[in-house]
């Protein structure tokens, strides 16, 4: 009761003081030497675009992105994109809550595994798919036998995807997991909820916000890949050109068509600014 | 409520064993770390234990093998889904994407109540803490007592056969704790689902709570239990220098002088109530601060009365409503002097004063 008191009068003797010069953490002046690099980190980030939309001419995008060929390898991409994050979503908050539930050895070395394909080249991800599904890989050669042939299909298309894409679905649904904690959980048991109710109810909506952000990213990475599917898939119109690998191809193509890649490159940074907007959009209030 | 259990977290080892009634409170105490909020974990079903913990006569833990072989020729261990226990802690944690309504209809929901009459009994736990007409909102637009009191109906409203209470006034202002503590009180008396009340552990560091709440209050001490009696006598006279800390009174180690009265290391005399200890007996002495007159020093000195003593004042420190102080001669006696009579005296460091302490208000104990 004392202390109540005490600290109450020492917030009443503090306030106007407080008030007059309120540093607030966000309008804190920066130092310069942080300003400067950070300033061109932004330049770095951005000036590419900007050159990009500079160079565009933009008489011949219309024609660019409704051309039949431009069409179907967006029309591609989403569908593939979609099934792999469908998949990475599966099989990748299973994993993320193992990995967040785990004793902290084990955690470890799933979350190294799981951070693997993030870290290396896409295209050594393609190879490693082809050893183990090819035509003499690993899994592949028995496939082949019952008559089964994934690379160069959209299936590899699908799996090269969900390859390279599930890390980022997995670390960010890992880290809100373990930011929620267990407590909620614990009480939830002792309601009476048995352990599927629990993650129904309880952890999967706390999770909400880590699981939306995760998906999203998942998601943008599978729009974007090409490296592995390059090398798993191939590069066969209709099936598995994807929009990256349409853009290569319109830029190294026969014809020089820079200007198809440059429009074509447009529709990808605009699916996949409109899916970031679509989680700021959500996030705020949604959840708190 | 029967336990007798050893558990492990991490290198922390804890055995306990007491049994609480139906309608009981039964208060915990003990420093940080004696293993208070272990305790209830384990009865809680969230850490494993060996020993055996029965509930409302439904066995929830107990050794393979155990009473007779036949009944439980297996180990027994009922998850918390299903032993019927509810804990609460010092922060609500209330489902924060769930209105109150929903939070408070999370239990029998659970446990297989429709939706309709889960919703029904959760308005009427609500009425109860008095929150009827905040059912609508999120958890986070409610204050921290309201939030409290909706933990308390969610916890109720699973209809329990034991609840568990960690620290559940520890982060309340004083009226919301007030609120609060009440409510568990007269959770206490009434009878729940079945016809029958209740028993009640609270895991508190306010050894008020545990007089104000609980009839019995089991001490901790490095992961054991180190006192079981009636809260009276636990509070009344402590048997460490922990419980005694925690209830404000000054426990002094003395030995008998043969006269009735105990001496105590620093050549306090006192005469108490209580045990009487022979010459040379070891015992302890219990006095409040607050139940010692302080007055001016006399010319002539206290000389060796029993229960009066003299000393020259060290350390001022403020309390509510007036100043404790301690003296050279016995630095580990603390004296709590009320400030109208701080004012009298014209308290000040080195001042010499006369300190006397009724009978009736010195407990005296046998034993270390």
């Amino acid at each position: 009761m004392s202390t109540a008191g005490r600290s109450g009068l020492r917030a009443a003797s503090e306030q106007p003081t407080a008030r007059g010069a309120a540093p607030s953490p966000r309008g804190e002046r920066l130092p310069a030497w942080l300003l400067v690099p950070a300033l061109i980190a932004v330049l770095l980030l951005v000036l590419p675009f900007v050159a990009l939309l500079v160079r565009l001419d933009w008489a011949t995008v219309p024609a660019a992105v409704t051309s039949p060929a431009a069409l179907q390898a967006l029309g591609l991409s989403l569908v593939t994109a979609t099934i792999a994050t469908a998949l990475c979503a599966l099989l990748g908050i299973p994993l993320a809550v193992a990995i967040a539930r785990s004793p902290a050895g084990l955690a470890a070395v799933l979350r190294t595994v799981t951070t693997l394909p993030l870290v290396l080249p896409p295209l050594v991800g393609g190879i490693a798919l082809l050893a183990l599904l090819g035509r003499n890989g690993l899994l592949g050669a028995t496939l082949a036998i019952a008559g089964i042939q994934i690379p160069f299909t959209t299936t590899a298309v699908v799996i090269a995807q969900a390859f390279v894409a599930l890390p980022f679905l997995v670390i960010s649904i890992e880290g809100a997991l373990r930011a929620i904690g267990t407590e909620h959980e614990h009480v939830a048991a002792g309601l009476g909820a048995g352990r599927f109710t629990v993650f129904r109810r309880v952890t999967l909506p706390l999770a909400a916000p880590g699981l939306v952000a995760g998906t999203v990213l998942c998601f943008a990475r599978a729009l974007g890949e090409f490296g592995a599917t390059a090398l798993f898939a191939g590069n066969s119109a209709g099936v598995t050109r994807t929009m990256p690998l349409a853009i290569y191809t319109a830029f190294n193509g026969a014809g020089v068509e820079e200007d198809t890649a440059i429009a074509l490159s447009l529709m990808l940074i605009l699916v996949a600014v409109a899916a970031l907007v679509l989680v700021r959009g959500w996030r705020p209030g949604a959840l708190r | 409520m029967r336990v007798d259990l050893r558990a492990r977290r991490g290198g922390f080892a804890l055995s306990a064993a007491f049994e609480a009634q139906p309608g009981e409170i039964l208060a915990v105490i003990g420093p940080n770390g004696s293993g208070k909020s272990t305790l209830l974990d384990a009865i809680a079903g969230i850490l494993p234990v060996s020993g055996t913990i029965e509930v409302a006569g439904r066995l929830l833990d107990a050794p393979a093998g155990s009473r007779g072989g036949a009944a439980t020729a297996r180990r027994v261990h009922v998850p918390p889904e299903h032993r019927r226990i509810a804990l609460l802690g010092q922060r609500p944690l209330l489902f924060p994407h769930l209105s109150v309504r929903e939070n408070v209809a999370f239990g029998p929901r659970a446990q297989g109540v429709p939706r309709g009459e889960a919703r029904r009994r959760a308005e009427q736990r609500l009425e109860e803490v008095g929150l009827g007409g905040l059912a609508s909102r999120r958890p986070a637009e409610l204050s921290g007592g309201q939030q409290q009191r909706a933990a308390i109906a969610r916890a109720l409203a699973s209809e329990p056969d034991a609840l568990l209470l960690d620290e559940p006034f520890a982060a309340l202002d004083a009226p919301s704790a007030a609120q609060a503590r009440r409510l568990i009180a007269a959770q206490a008396h009434t009878t729940g689902a079945g016809g029958r009340a209740m028993p009640i552990v609270l895991v508190t560091h306010d050894p008020m709570d545990a007089l104000i709440l609980a009839e019995r209050t089991l001490v901790m001490h490095d992961g054991a239990v180190e006192q079981s009696a009636r809260t009276a006598e636990v509070i009344g006279h402590p048997r460490s220098d922990f419980v005694a800390a925690l209830a404000g009174v000054n426990r002094l180690g003395a030995v008998g002088t043969g006269d009735r009265a105990v001496r105590t290391p620093d050549g306090l005399v006192l005469r108490g109530h209580g045990d009487t200890l022979g010459a040379g007996a070891a015992g302890s002495a219990v006095f409040a601060p607050g139940s010692v007159r302080v007055d001016p020093a006399r010319a002539d000195g206290a000389g060796s009365v029993p229960n009066r003593w003299d000393g020259r004042v060290t350390e001022l420190e403020p309390i509510p409503g007036g100043i404790r102080l301690r003296t050279a001669e016995h630095p580990a006696v603390a004296v709590d002097c009320p400030s109208t009579h701080a004012v009298a005296l014209g308290l000040r460091p080195g001042q010499r004063l006369a300190f006397r302490v009724d009978e009736a208000d010195v407990s005296v104990r046998a034993g270390s």
